[in-house]
């Protein structure tokens, strides 16, 4: 048994929680991207075996998740906003989250093709 | 015509009229430390027979005057009112006076820990005293200026009814033990502290909002809340603890308040 157990937040804790998460991922991104796109000064032919390396399925499917994150950051993000300035934003914040959930998988659904056609034609047929 | 009377008798009126007991065997998995003994903290299961009417609170008597008499935890007027023993109940913040057995799925073993983010004194009780620094730093008294008036201070209905969600709080820490803020950093001054300025600032009568909103416009003031409306969930008194905080933010911004 564990020395205590975790807190059963309910929806406005998750979401604190993925907001962050997500949060944290969309930096290490920005990171990463920031790193490989000022390699285009070091030198050119270097940027294009950097950028060769992305090309593969799962960099694409990164892509998906990056997607992910930052639709749920910034619809969420939206939302804090909400329950910061609007004076009945703390009393819907719960409607407002599953809006969120809700705008947040038909994006995601309508992102799937765009995002992830290359990787689909490659993997299975044309 | 005949008075209104009640025709048919439900199950649970004609087992409370009988005076019958239901008796179910629960589980009570409570988490134990005692300094003096241990420095491990140990989960200790005891198997009781209760009636599922019956409070955590009862469980927890029964088993301090039935089975183990060293179990620590704090009560005192044991019906809601003197907010001493809130607690980690299943996981969430309660207050074991106000929990009845069998909204809590009493089949299940159910879990009592100390609140969190408070440095644990023994078994179910925690240092308070910083969480009582934080309200003392809010002042949470009247502050007026000029002679004192000759009769009572009036205000109208309106102006009562502005801030009368935050007269509620009862200071059992429930909200500011569930907040993740305050269990990652203790400085920050919690949900309570915030009420109950609320509750002074958005009185018409006083006049110390000024310094109040000064106070919580600190670094660990009003502005480290992230919204988790953990302590809205938590709040014993369904005091609308988030919204209380987004009002001193907003006054904060605007200074109208």
């Amino acid at each position: 048994m564990p020395a205590g157990t975790l807190y059963r937040g309910r929806e406005g804790m998750w979401s604190w929680v993925a907001h962050r998460v997500t949060g944290v991922l969309i930096f290490f991104f920005l990171f990463v991207h920031v790193l490989d796109t000022s390699l285009v000064r070091v030198s050119p032919q270097a940027y294009d075996n950097v950028v060769a390396t992305y090309k593969n399925p799962i960099v694409n499917l990164m892509e998906y998740g990056l997607v992910a994150a930052i639709l749920f950051h910034a619809l969420n993000g939206l939302r804090v906003i909400a329950v910061d300035f609007w004076a009945k934003g703390p009393k819907y914040q719960r409607q407002m989250l599953w809006s969120v959930v809700g705008i947040w998988i038909v994006l995601m659904a309508g992102a799937f093709y765009p995002v992830l056609e290359h990787t689909l034609r490659t993997l299975f047929g044309s | 015509m005949s008075t209104p009377t009640l025709d048919k008798h439900s199950a649970a009126l004609d087992a409370a009229e009988s005076g019958a007991f239901e008796q179910i065997t629960i589980t009570l998995r409570v988490r134990r430390f005692n300094p003096e003994v241990s420095d491990e903290v140990t989960w200790v299961d005891y198997q009781l027979e209760m009636d599922p009417k019956e409070r955590v609170l009862d469980a927890l008597h029964k088993v301090k005057w039935e089975i183990d008499g060293s179990l620590t935890f704090r009560r005192s007027c044991a019906h809601g009112i003197c907010g001493s023993d809130a607690m980690r109940i299943n996981g969430r913040n309660r207050l074991a006076c106000k929990t009845l057995l069998k909204d809590i799925n009493p089949e299940k073993p159910i879990t009592v820990e100390p609140i969190k983010g408070m440095a644990v004194l023994k078994d179910l009780v925690v240092d308070m005293d910083p969480f009582f620094q934080a309200y003392r730093d809010v002042m949470p008294f009247l502050i007026t200026k000029g002679n004192e008036p000759t009769r009572e201070r009036l205000q109208s209905a309106e102006d009562r009814a502005r801030f009368d969600d935050t007269t509620k709080c009862i200071l059992c820490a429930a909200c500011t033990s569930s907040c993740p803020v305050f269990w990652n950093d203790g400085q920050y001054f919690g949900p309570a502290a915030i009420v109950n300025a609320h509750r002074f600032i958005f009185d018409s009568r006083d006049e110390g909002g000024e310094q109040r909103l000064e106070i919580l416009n600190d670094k660990e003031g009003v502005w480290r809340c992230r919204t988790t409306f953990n302590c809205t969930d938590a709040c014993p008194r369904g005091i609308e603890v988030t919204k209380a905080i987004q009002e001193v933010k907003r006054a904060l911004i605007t200074r109208r308040f």
